[in-house]
């Protein structure tokens, strides 16, 4: 029950800082990314706000033995840069380019937006062809110690109090 | 029309920000939308409650503030291209192992190489795509 607080605390800030900071709005972040045409640097705020304030917490929390309801932090148990990692990164950014919606701002005005919608169910259709094709794959390729996520995204093997 | 300016994005960074913090510090968990979306997907027995939260958070408080706000959002794409979109988001950081929050907020606060070289190559995509679609599809349309 705590666990299910925490996320959704959580998951209410994260909300209320996309839709205050504009990232539910495509024509911003395609104003963003257009650093060739009338470029709108705005956004970059976003993710410099986001990381001044995370960083700290970071750094501070490495020392610190562990987290308050967790045995450890589930870091990505990959480290090396590797294919997947860059031709992953690249489609994303194909995606993202041509509409200007990254997962988050897309599922967070999925239910007031038919765009969003539409965009957010063929995403939820993109991850399902990735794991049909390569993600059994990926699993039984990668032996990963229980604790640790093997992804930044928390796509977790991990396995927590 | 509100004035767009700069304290609205700043806001809402360290909001994001927050957010991230307090799932690394209490869970020991990286905020990234999606994976967050994909395990609930395609695991959904396991340690599933704080990702189910954290989607009804951000769906909720999103879809409250979005309707009172009214529609502020301009989209631009037609459904084909949506839909095209769409897929590549899913597929790509599925494959790539994350997006702008796993890679672009928690990746980098931590410094992560893997994050740092993701981060730089969807960004450099996304800017590259615009570029052609409205630079050179665009201008000759």
């Amino acid at each position: 029950m705590m666990r299910l607080i925490i996320g959704l605390f959580a998951g209410s800030l994260f909300g209320a800082g996309l839709v205050i900071a504009q990232m539910t709005d495509p024509s911003r972040v395609l104003g963003f990314l257009d650093v060739f045409g009338h470029w709108d640097p705005r956004l970059g705020l976003v993710m410099f706000g986001a990381i001044a304030v995370h960083a700290p917490f970071v750094i501070w929390s490495r020392q610190r033995a562990k987290p308050v309801l967790a045995r450890s932090i589930h870091l990505p148990a990959q480290t090396k840069v590797d294919a997947r990692l860059v031709i992953g990164a690249a489609v994303f950014g194909v995606g993202w380019g041509l509409a200007g919606y990254c997962p988050g701002p897309a599922i967070a005005s999925a239910f007031t937006n038919p765009s969003a919608l539409l965009l957010t169910l063929s995403m939820i259709g993109g991850m399902l062809i990735h794991d049909g094709l390569l993600g059994r794959r990926v699993v039984k390729g990668v032996l990963q110690p229980k604790t640790l996520d093997h992804d930044e995204g928390t796509q977790g093997q991990g396995v927590s109090s | 029309m509100n004035q767009y300016q700069y304290a609205p994005p700043l806001l809402g960074g360290l909001l994001i920000g927050l957010s991230a913090s307090i799932l690394w510090l209490t869970l020991g968990r990286i905020a990234g939308v999606s994976g967050i979306i994909g395990s609930t997907l395609t695991r959904p027995s396991r340690d599933i409650s704080w990702r189910f939260g954290f989607l009804a958070g951000l769906i909720g408080i999103g879809s409250l503030m979005l309707s009172r706000r009214g529609a502020e959002a301009s989209v631009h794409s037609g459904p084909v291209l949506l839909l095209v979109a769409g897929l590549l988001v899913g597929f790509g950081t599925r494959l790539g192992n994350g997006c702008t929050s796993g890679h672009g907020v928690c990746g980098l606060s931590r410094l992560s190489p893997r994050s740092v070289v993701a981060t730089a190559v969807f960004v450099a995509t996304a800017m590259l795509v615009v570029f052609v679609v409205r630079h050179w599809i665009g201008a000759a349309a």
